[in-house]
């Protein structure tokens, strides 16, 4: 058999051991590939900015079309008034692609295919989306689990299946990213190893299938940054305009 | 029955879930295709909802590989 296709998702620690009060704060390698993505993203923006000329370089247009791809969307699904809040999503959209992107080098480690990674990212989004929705509406903001034009009759169990689904979301938000990491990269793991097990003779037609599978990885991850960043609009356009 | 027979029956079943996001994947993929046959100056702009469609189908599929991970190494 060849090396475990799990293996590539262990978590282990980097440099010395750190603990605070019981709680173990070593640097791991999932630490040390966050760092390296949040750098990279800084930089990328940094550079990026620093010489603003009429006729980009091919680092400012980088730059400028990530900015603009992430305020149109914002700017479609959820509407102006939630144009105070690209900050977060232009940071969500981008630490999770990065992570995704840097995840597909061989040898590194993808952040995103931790479940704990993506259900925090989830969770932060869940709250902050309840809790700005109750500062803008109230009480009112209730409202949301009583859709419109739906008969008297009905309304006790769509209530209920409107807060069961409104409580899901995290749990869906996150398990989307971290299952479609975990699997990707799983199978790239195990077509890796049919060429190795194959051998020089037949090993030729899963390496052609790797590669294929390769290119579908990477759009896979640009795809599920997409997805999470518009989920997050999506749920903002809850909270910020009820009833729309 | 054995235990760890149980579990790997258990983990195969769960990837029928499968069936489900490849039927979901298709219609997405086919129902854009042929309305983009119908009226190709729409076509364009509705190629993010295109994308959204098929992530969001995809993922469904892969709660049943989460499911199959949790028998095989949870229990």
């Amino acid at each position: 058999m060849a090396i475990n296709p799990m293996h590539q998702f262990e978590v282990y620690k980097v440099g010395p051991e750190i603990n605070l009060g019981g709680i173990n704060l070593s640097f791991t390698n999932a630490s040390l590939f966050m760092t390296i993505s949040a750098i990279l993203i800084s930089s990328l923006l940094f550079f990026g900015t620093k010489k603003k000329s009429l006729i980009p370089s091919k680092i400012q247009l980088i730059t400028e079309m990530s900015y603009t791809f992430i305020a149109k969307m914002i700017n479609e699904t959820a509407g102006s008034s939630a144009k105070a809040f690209f900050p977060f999503v232009f940071t969500l959209f981008m630490f999770v692609l990065f992570c995704n992107m840097i995840g597909m080098l061989p040898y590194s480690f993808t952040v995103t295919s931790q479940i704990i990674v993506t259900f925090v990212l989830a969770a932060i989004i869940f709250i902050g989306v309840t809790i700005i929705g109750f500062i803008k509406h109230g009480i009112k903001y209730l409202e949301l689990f009583v859709p419109k034009g739906v008969p008297i009759v009905l309304l006790p169990l769509i209530i209920v299946i409107e807060i069961i689904s409104y409580l899901s979301r995290p749990v869906s938000l996150s398990v989307r990213l971290f299952a479609n990491m975990l699997a990707g990269h799983t199978m790239l793991k195990v077509f890796g190893g049919f060429v190795i097990s194959l051998g020089l003779l037949g090993g030729w037609l899963p390496l052609s299938f790797t590669v294929a599978l390769t290119g579908l990885e990477i759009l896979i991850a640009f795809l599920q940054a997409y997805v999470f960043a518009i989920l997050t609009c999506i749920y903002l356009n809850d909270a910020l305009n009820l009833h729309h | 029955m054995e235990l760890e027979a149980a579990k790997m029956i258990g983990a195969g079943l769960a990837a029928i879930a499968l069936a489900g996001a490849g039927v979901g994947i298709g219609l997405i993929f086919g129902n854009y295709l042929s309305g983009a046959m119908r009226n190709p100056s729409a076509a364009a702009k509705q190629f993010p909802n295109l994308l959204l469609g098929f992530a969001l189908a995809e993922a469904t599929g892969l709660f049943g590989l989460v499911v199959a991970l949790i028998i095989l190494f949870a229990f």
